[in-house]
């Protein structure tokens, strides 16, 4: 009697037998993480508009080269590591153990590659004596807001931890998928996140880089 | 048998080919930009292009990057909607207050 309870069950999408978004929960959950981390990404790009909106003496001390043009190659290596890590979950769902991989490590090394290059740019600007609560910059006569440094480094810093945490875990999915303790799925979800991460610096780009070159002038 | 079926039925949509258009396209919106700070655009006229562009951008990241394109209409209506309400929200209870500072600014000096 309870066993065809469940058989009867267990056909309905709504009541536990089917996934009703036809994913596996892994995917469905980093789904979700997602959209709760891309809520704290926007609250945070929205309060640094707000801060830079609201100052009469926000700086825009970014020169287009080098600096923009090296953002801009950040962010070709950041698209870049999104292509191989597209085509390890392409791999690894054709059940291409080495050569997801290889990708997958790829993938990785770009990550490593945009937070040294990011963090040299980080240490020279700290050697111009920009801080996160101070810089030496004069905008219509005034000191430039302290603000700048902090949005800045906070911006360019928690999407940084996120970056490096990209790449522990990517270097743990490779590790586990290369000894087939993972199997395609895990590879799939690590791929959303790392996606995310190269979303999340499309928006960073424009806003932090772009809209503060320095007007020629 | 089944688990087999189950998983060619879930094998990923999207050839290699598409994902090195959709990369080409990436870096061609990327290069306009970086051409726009370039210019040197009035600022808000340059914000909105700039925030156009991104957009633009982020859909091409989560339809084939993050394949919500070929999942079920279900996943996109939990996580898209949600966001985008979200966002107008912050914006409309937000902005309004920092466009008050900038006026305290320019009738205060």
């Amino acid at each position: 009697m309870a066993e065809s309870h469940i058989d009867a069950v267990a056909g309905a999408a709504w009541d536990g037998g089917v996934a009703p978004f036809a994913t596996n929960t892994k995917k469905l959950g980093m789904w979700l993480f997602l959209l709760s981390d891309s809520l704290t990404f926007s609250t945070a790009i929205l309060a640094y508009a707000y801060v830079r909106l609201s100052s009469s003496n926000w700086p825009r001390p970014f020169e287009f080269s080098p600096a923009v043009i090296n953002a801009t190659f950040l962010t070709f290596i950041l698209l870049s590591s999104s292509l191989t890590m597209v085509l390890a979950v392409a791999a690894a769902h054709r059940d291409e153990v080495r050569k997801a991989v290889i990708y997958i490590l790829l993938t990785a090394v770009g990550g490593i590659l945009f937070v040294v290059l990011h963090l040299m740019e980080w240490f020279r600007l700290f050697a111009e004596g920009v801080t996160p609560w101070s810089n030496h910059y004069v905008v219509n006569g005034q000191p430039g807001d302290p603000l700048f440094g902090g949005t800045f480094f906070g911006l360019t810093g928690l999407h940084m931890l996120h970056v490096s945490i990209g790449v522990i875990y990517l270097c743990i999915i490779s590790y586990g998928f290369g000894r087939r303790k993972f199997n395609a799925d895990h590879v799939e979800v690590s791929g959303l996140y790392w996606h995310f991460v190269d979303l999340v610096w499309m928006f960073i780009f424009p806003m932090v880089y772009l809209m503060s070159v320095s007007l020629k002038g | 048998m089944t688990t087999h079926e189950a998983a060619v039925e879930t094998h990923q949509p999207g050839s290699k080919k598409l994902f090195l258009w959709v990369w080409f396209w990436l870096l061609i919106l990327t290069g306009i930009e970086t051409f726009l700070a370039y210019l040197q655009l009035e600022p808000r006229l340059m914000l909105t292009i700039l925030v156009g562009l991104s957009l633009i951008k982020a859909a091409l990241i989560v339809a084939y990057f993050m394949h919500l394109r070929f999942e079920k209409i279900g996943l996109f209506l939990i996580i898209v909607p949600s966001l985008v309400f979200c966002l107008i929200m912050i914006l409309i209870f937000v902005f309004p207050d920092s466009l008050r500072i900038v006026n305290l600014h320019t009738l205060h000096p």
